[in-house]
């Protein structure tokens, strides 16, 4: 396939730092922290070359950064930000205002843990924190990944069905500060792609249909008290909008591979084809256990992992339709929440089975907290306790720590 | 409430407000109402600047009219009118 | 004072941007405010205001008083909102997408909002240097929830977090500076007013409209409700307030201090500045001063009032 574009050498912050140049946002409003600090300071450089036009906000909080992303998006404006952490920790109430005035908004989060103690790697319970705000999440797997959906994150939240604000999640370090060779497009195939923000019409107080957007010309009040008579229907309206999200996302990521030669979706499938056990997981670590899958693919073992790119809108239709097949899943979690009974992602496929006719064997293993190290030996243990369990036919210990000093 | 609410789907997304505050009548707070005096008004609007509710309006005769749909009777005009042109009513 | 000459005449032809059928309290000082507020406004605007009395009272889902574009997003961020605002319009204008040749971004908030939770927002904004003008509607505590103190709350008032009650006696803490404190952010334009003083304020809000970068208002906004006292007073208050020089009123263009109004009147004639207990004594949140036990509070706080106003005084001249 003739794709265009340059390859260039780039960690995970630069990626999403170039295409956040190529796709120019009106507004960029952001606050430094580790990891995403590197995004933040190549945007500010290429403002400061005049490489782009962005408006460059150098908030003095990610509460702020959000805020000023809230009134930047509602006036008409494309807005960009990136955090992670306690950075995210501290927006949390505007990132609830944020999908809920059905702003596009898109962020990166470069995921790091949550404090105390204060710990500046890599785990997804940052943005887990975040699961019930109404945003979409799209979990990155690589650099390449992260560069490809800073651009469709665009698409897929102003789509007139959607609306809704979009965070991509890259693993902390892992891939924020590693190198790799990163597809990039052509400036112009960018620009077209996500092409001029649309707006949608609603009904004003004045009675007339005017665009979704603060204009003096068609006034309309956004952000009003809610009694009990009209807050659940507006939530309602939320839950349509994430619906509606799982096709738009697919389509975009079907669009994306015409111009790109890499075709997106709701998760990544590999190597489940008859497959017996199998993980499912989120993030960088899915790239590592690919590695771990083809070794004993090698070797004769009937394994495969899922990776769930989209983790809200949740797909649970999808992820039945590929384990169906398989009789031990063993789901990886890099957050917990405690006092459940698993971590975020358990909790998300073991209800999705429990419709299904048949209940395969789903175990949970917490791994990586604060940066812990996930090897392929690790991994591979996983797959050794998936096939004991298999053996056994029943799960005894639900949640299982990897990696953890005992 | 005998009228039925619109469901989540008749209503603007984002949580728009769609209808003016004008059809929502203020004017039922009232105990007292302000009541006019032409003769003695000399027009110096500071009763149109000082309510809360834009309830006193300037016509283009340029005489004063209050909009009793919305006065809420709080009586700040009858107190500031240097003229004492305005005259507390209990309704 | 520099800026466009307006005229009560002209100004109360001027269709209200604020809307009647809002469910502010009768008498609401927040209300005149806004209104004289929206009065002044000079071409297209969009308002941010913080969660508060106002944002609240006016935007009850599904109606709406403002006939402007309007958003409310969080309590302690609309500085913050509003900086998206501008920044946005900016951005627009410069991509060639906007079809105004500029619009004006006003930013309501409280003396909640402003003192206290949103401090740091305002900070920041005025410290990035956007062309918004921020006007703090001063009930002096959180109304909205029900009169709790807050930085903005004079020495001494009584309020529900602050209560007058047998050992402490309201509020122990001087109101904060605010304006002040927002001179010293080196922002083109701050002001105080009273909606007592109605052309006063509005010529402020058209200055602070005009000015390139920050600009600060501090309007007093009696409440009837919280400062206990009859809602026909409102405007009495407001006026009590400026002529005790509890509240004066100044401007002060990059940082050059002047007063306006009554207040400029008094510090030429100091025989009109009335006694404090004049305006303590119209309101119930004051009324646990007027014992014999307490007598001498309020005799400290005239000495705070004419503490600040001297120094004010000395700004003044220093200008």
């Amino acid at each position: 396939m003739g794709v265009r574009g340059k390859v260039l050498g780039l960690t995970g912050d630069e990626a999403v730092a170039y295409a956040i140049k190529q796709v120019e946002p009106d507004v960029v409003a952001a606050y430094p922290i580790t990891p995403q600090t590197i995004i933040v300071e190549r945007i500010s450089e290429y403002v400061a070359n005049g490489e782009i036009k962005t408006e460059y906000i150098a908030v003095e909080s990610e509460h702020s950064a959000m805020s000023a992303c809230i009134g930047a998006a509602a006036v008409g404006a494309r807005a960009f930000t990136a955090t992670a952490s306690a950075g995210l920790a501290f927006m949390w109430e505007t990132l609830y205002i944020a999908a809920s005035c059905r702003l596009p908004i898109v962020m990166a989060i470069v995921n790091r843990a949550l404090s105390a103690p204060i710990n500046i790697h890599c785990d997804h319970s940052d943005s887990m924190g975040a699961r019930d705000s109404g945003w979409i999440q799209i979990y990155c797997e690589n650099s390449q990944e992260a560069y490809d959906a800073a651009i469709q994150a665009w698409k897929i939240a102003e789509h007139p069905d959607v609306l809704l604000p979009v965070m991509f999640c890259l693993d902390g370090f892992v891939l924020s500060h590693t190198l790799e060779n990163v597809h990039t497009l052509p400036d112009e195939d960018v620009k077209e792609f996500i092409g001029e923000r649309k707006f949608v019409k609603v009904r004003s107080h004045e009675g007339r249909e005017v665009p979704f957007v603060l204009d003096p010309e068609n006034p309309i009040t956004i952000g009003p008290l809610d009694l009990y008579d009209f807050y659940f229907e507006h939530k309602r309206q939320q839950v349509e909008a994430m619906k509606n999200a799982k096709k738009v996302i697919v389509d975009v990521g079907r669009e994306y591979g015409k111009i790109s030669g890499r075709e997106y979706g709701l998760l990544e499938p590999y190597k489940l084809e008859s497959a017996e056990v199998a993980i499912v997981g989120l993030g960088s670590t899915m790239g590592t256990a690919k590695v771990v899958v083809d070794k004993l693919r090698e070797k004769g073992r009937k394994v495969g992992l899922l990776k769930i790119r989209a983790f809200r809108p949740f797909p649970y239709e999808e992820v039945i339709k590929e384990l169906e097949h398989v009789e031990v899943i063993g789901v990886l979690d890099r957050s917990l929440s405690f006092g459940a009974q698993g971590g975020p992602l358990f909790l998300e496929i073991r209800s999705a089975f429990y419709d299904f006719e048949r209940r395969p064997l789903i175990s949970n293993y917490v791994y990586g907290l604060g940066g812990r190290d996930m090897p392929p030996d690790l991994i591979m243990q996983i797959f050794d306790d998936l096939e004991k369990i298999k053996e056994k036919g029943r799960v005894d210990v639900l949640l299982k720590f990897i990696g953890l000093r005992e | 409430m005998t009228e039925r609410l619109p469901g989540w789907r008749d209503i603007p997304i984002g949580g728009v407000a769609f209808k003016p505050s004008e059809e929502y009548k203020t004017g039922d707070w009232r105990v007292f109402r302000p009541v006019l005096n032409k003769e003695k008004c000399n027009r110096c609007y500071l009763c149109h600047f000082y309510c809360p509710e834009g309830a006193i309006k300037v016509l283009d005769t340029g005489d004063i009219e209050i909009d009793y749909d919305y006065c809420k009777g709080c009586l700040i005009c009858v107190n500031e009118c240097p003229r004492g042109a305005l005259e507390s009513v209990q309704e | 004072m520099s800026g466009e000459k307006l005229s009560l005449k002209d100004l109360a032809r001027k269709r209200d941007l604020l809307a009647p059928g809002h469910r502010l309290c009768a008498g609401c000082g927040a209300a005149i405010v806004a209104r004289l507020v929206m009065k002044a406004t000079r071409g297209p605007t969009i308002v941010a205001c913080a969660t508060g009395c106002l944002e609240v009272a006016t935007t009850i889902f599904p109606y709406t008083a403002w006939r402007v574009p309007w958003i409310h997003s969080a309590f302690e961020n609309v500085a913050s909102t509003a900086s998206g605002i501008e920044a946005g319009l900016k951005a627009l204008k410069r991509a060639g997408k906007l079809k105004y040749d500029h619009v004006d971004v006003i930013a309501f908030g409280g003396d909640g909002a402003t003192y206290d939770i949103g401090f740091q927002a305002i900070s920041g904004a005025f410290e990035r240097g956007h062309d918004i003008l921020y006007v703090l509607y001063d009930n002096e505590a959180y109304m909205n929830t029900g009169i709790q103190r807050s930085g903005g709350t004079p020495k001494y008032a009584s309020t529900t977090t602050s209560p007058a009650g047998k050992v402490i006696p309201g509020k122990l803490e001087l109101k904060k500076p605010i304006s002040h404190i927002m001179v010293a952010h080196r922002i083109p334009y701050v002001a105080t007013a009273s909606p007592a003083y109605p052309l006063d304020l509005m010529r402020k809000v058209r200055r602070g409209l005009e000015v390139e970068g920050p600009a600060f208002i501090h309007i007093l906004a009696p409440c009837p409700r919280g400062w206990r006292f009859d809602p026909r007073y409102t405007i009495e208050m407001a006026r009590l307030a400026v002529q005790t020089c509890v509240f004066p009123l100044w401007e002060a263009e990059n940082g050059k201090y002047k007063l306006t109004g009554v207040s400029r009147s008094i510090a030429r004639n100091p025989k009109m500045k009335k006694p404090v207990e004049e305006y303590l004594k119209r309101q119930g949140r004051f009324r646990h001063l007027f014992t014999p036990e307490n007598r001498h509070l309020v005799d400290e706080i005239q000495k705070i009032v004419d503490e600040e106003w001297n120094w004010l005084l000395k700004m003044c001249q220093l200008s």
